[in-house]
């Protein structure tokens, strides 16, 4: 701990503190209140922290941002934001902003979608009981850092029964340059309920602006929820992800994470299974270019017995880009017949790029089936020259090999129209 | 069609080839014959455009283009094709949809329109039976899972698709039985025309009955030492390659 560090906070801490959430009610105001509390003891994470050993932070702290105080009413062209021939219901979100205005919402039944800012106004009580109830203000600073000032963001909820089977569709957009936006999502899945959620994170401008979002989701038995992560920031940007999952009995959560552009991104992702029956898939694609540094860190806390996790991470690094991929699997004592896998695939494009994989497994029950693994390779030149002497150009046969390399992660993107969406993002990018 | 010209290659900084002479015509099949290490897999490699040999010296002209400072998918669109002794096995990557894209960019390159999936599915159809291949393995990926015999089959299949004006076939025969060999033989011999032209590579005889050279030539530390008749290649099998040593070191 520096004196220089604490100054960095302290700025930080400084600007964000002219957001003013007096009018909130009581509860919320006590989670803020929380959180100021914890930021106290906690400090920017260094390379000395094992949790952050491969991400350094400093470009995004040794910056100053300035804050949207309040939801603007400016009009915004969101439409190259679309994923082509997708129907969903369209919920908007502007540098940290709800924007009613903005979103197309043509809410089924038993599908509640609305501002975070509007419930907590009228002190909802699931939303009085359940924010910040999984997110890890106490030990996290960003989580911390969001609760403090989160400024807006979305509620879903799933009535008892309710499957909605119209994808939701959340565009989180940043549009202003040097800005700090903190959004929250809340998901909350009745019994029996099903949703799929993609969540875009895009930019409009929003150059050197940095994005810290915390989503916590509550699984309840037997309910099914696929959350798609789709961060593709143009320029210079910076977003610090927290997606905290609580499962119950018998319920099945998908995330797949998707990044295809960012300067500098970490994911930090931690599902605890605590029901038995639970099904929890954890996918990931992500492409690095120019000095890119994508960080992915899973964590899947198996606390009771019969249940199965899935993990495919695919990396594909150019340039000088620099990957890092920790994914932790637990099997808690108790949790005696999981099944729980974990795969993370990479392909170096150049020398100069760098993975840090570590896949890791601990496991305290005695009847569980469990396996991880990493590679990390080039294309097969071999293949790339059969491809080629069939008269398919070189950017062809790479192009082929990197569609075929994150195929079955990009399988369990159950919406047809975001899957096609991602392999034409993929193919655009390698084919030049 | 093909002009080889005193060509010299090397791979890592090692001499392989020492001064290759050989001109194919249309029409025209040409046996390259030669005991192990004398440089056959390596005269196809360099002119099919393998980036880790080197060329040090000679010319080979093709069509009247000089290859050799040409990339390997602009060989291959100009028609020339090279059946690999070892096909290389591609999961995910389809044996289909690949071949399409190769048919496509060779039209474009040659700016022709794109094969309509109706005329391309009927030529699946109709090369696929030619060689006896399954079609459920035409769509699977490239050579994933498939035995010695379905990989050479595929390599004559993917050369019937693209109509190759020179067919180079590196060992087609190696490790095939014989029911394996005649399809491959057949294929090739139906694909025969006066318009084009068929360099076989191969150790044994045996390949020869089916597919009947013109040319037959022995390959020898680097360089063609003999050239004959259809006859030269049942001496070889009678005799093996140590009266072609003697004579060429006398």
């Amino acid at each position: 701990m520096t004196t220089t560090e604490l100054t960095k906070k302290d700025m930080l801490l400084e600007s964000l503190n002219e957001l003013d959430f007096s009018n909130e009610p009581q509860f919320a105001q006590d989670l803020r209140t929380n959180a100021k509390k914890a930021l106290e003891n906690l400090e920017f994470p260094t390379s000395r922290t094992e949790y952050w050993k491969y991400t350094r932070i400093g470009k995004i702290i040794n910056k100053t941002y300035g804050i949207q105080h309040e939801a603007s009413d400016a009009n915004i062209d969101i439409s190259s934001y679309l994923i082509p021939g997708l129907d969903a219901d369209v919920v908007v979100l502007v540098n940290g902003f709800f924007r009613a205005d903005l979103s197309t919402i043509e809410t089924a039944n038993g599908l509640k979608i609305s501002s975070l800012k509007k419930v907590i106004q009228e002190s909802d009580g699931f939303i009085k009981d359940h924010l910040g109830a999984i997110a890890k203000t106490e030990t996290e600073l960003f989580t911390a850092l969001n609760t403090l000032c989160f400024t807006d963001g979305v509620y879903i909820d799933l009535a008892k029964n309710a499957v909605i089977e119209k994808p939701i569709h959340i565009l989180n957009i940043t549009n202003s340059d040097q800005l700090i936006s903190n959004t929250r999502t809340i998901v909350k899945a009745h019994d029996n309920s099903a949703v799929k959620i993609i969540e875009s994170f895009v930019n409009l401008q929003g150059e050197e602006s940095f994005t810290n979002n915390v989503s916590e989701f509550f699984l309840n038995p037997n309910s099914q929820v696929e959350y798609n992560k789709i961060q593709n920031k143009e320029g210079n940007s910076y977003q610090i992800s927290n997606e905290q999952v609580y499962q119950r009995k018998d319920s099945n959560f998908t995330i797949n994470t998707i990044t295809l552009q960012g300067t500098l991104i970490r994911n930090n992702l931690n599902i605890e299974v605590q029901g038995e029956g639970c099904e929890t898939n954890l996918n990931g694609i992500y492409l690095g270019e120019a000095k890119n540094h994508i960080d992915n860190h899973t964590m899947v806390d198996h606390l009771k017995p019969n249940c199965n996790s899935n993990e495919v991470y695919k990396g594909i690094l150019d340039d000088q880009s620099v990957g890092v991929f920790n994914g932790k699997v637990f099997v808690r004592r108790d949790a005696q017949k999981t099944n729980a896998f974990q795969q993370n695939n990479n392909i170096l494009l150049t020398d100069d790029a760098v993975i840090n994989s570590k896949p890791e497994l601990e496991i305290y029950a005695d009847d569980v089936k469990c396996s991880h693994g990493c590679t990390i390779g080039q294309l097969d030149d071999e293949a790339l020259f059969y491809l080629r002497a069939r008269g398919v150009s070189k950017r062809s046969a790479i192009n082929m090999m990197i569609t075929a390399f994150v195929k079955d992660a990009l399988d369990r993107v159950s919406v047809p129209a975001l899957k096609a969406y991602i392999d034409t993002e993929i193919d655009t990018r390698f084919k030049n | 069609m093909l002009k080889i010209k005193d060509l010299h290659a090397n791979i890592d900084d090692k001499e392989i080839l020492k001064g290759i002479n050989l001109e194919i015509k249309a029409g025209e099949v040409h046996a390259i014959m030669g005991p192990n290490g004398s440089g056959k897999s390596t005269l196809s490699a360099v002119l099919a455009g393998r980036e880790e040999y080197e060329v040090t010296k000679g010319e080979v002209h093709f069509s009247g283009n000089d290859i050799l400072e040409m990339s390997p998918e602009d060989r291959a669109r100009e028609g020339l094709f090279l059946a690999f002794q070892y096909p290389i096995e591609i999961p995910g990557v389809s044996n289909i949809n690949f071949l399409k894209t190769a048919i496509n960019e060779t039209r474009a390159h040659k700016g022709q329109d794109a094969i309509t999936a109706k005329e391309f599915l009927a030529k699946v159809k109709e090369k696929s039976a030619l060689v006896e291949l399954d079609s459920k393995l035409a769509s699977r990926s490239v050579n994933e899972g498939f035995s010695g015999g379905e990989k050479k089959r595929n390599e004559i299949f993917q050369m019937a698709m693209l109509s190759p004006k020179l067919a180079i076939l590196d060992e087609t025969d190696s490790g095939l039985d014989i029911d394996a060999l005649r399809i491959v033989a057949n294929g090739v011999n139906t694909l025969k025309s006066k318009d084009n032209a068929t360099i076989v590579i191969t150790h044994y005889q045996r390949l020869l009955d089916y597919i009947i050279p013109d040319f037959v030539h022995v390959l020898y530390n680097g360089k063609i030492v003999k050239t004959g008749g259809k006859e030269l290649a049942l001496e070889l099998e009678e005799k093996g390659y140590d009266w072609i040593k003697e004579e060429v070191e006398l």
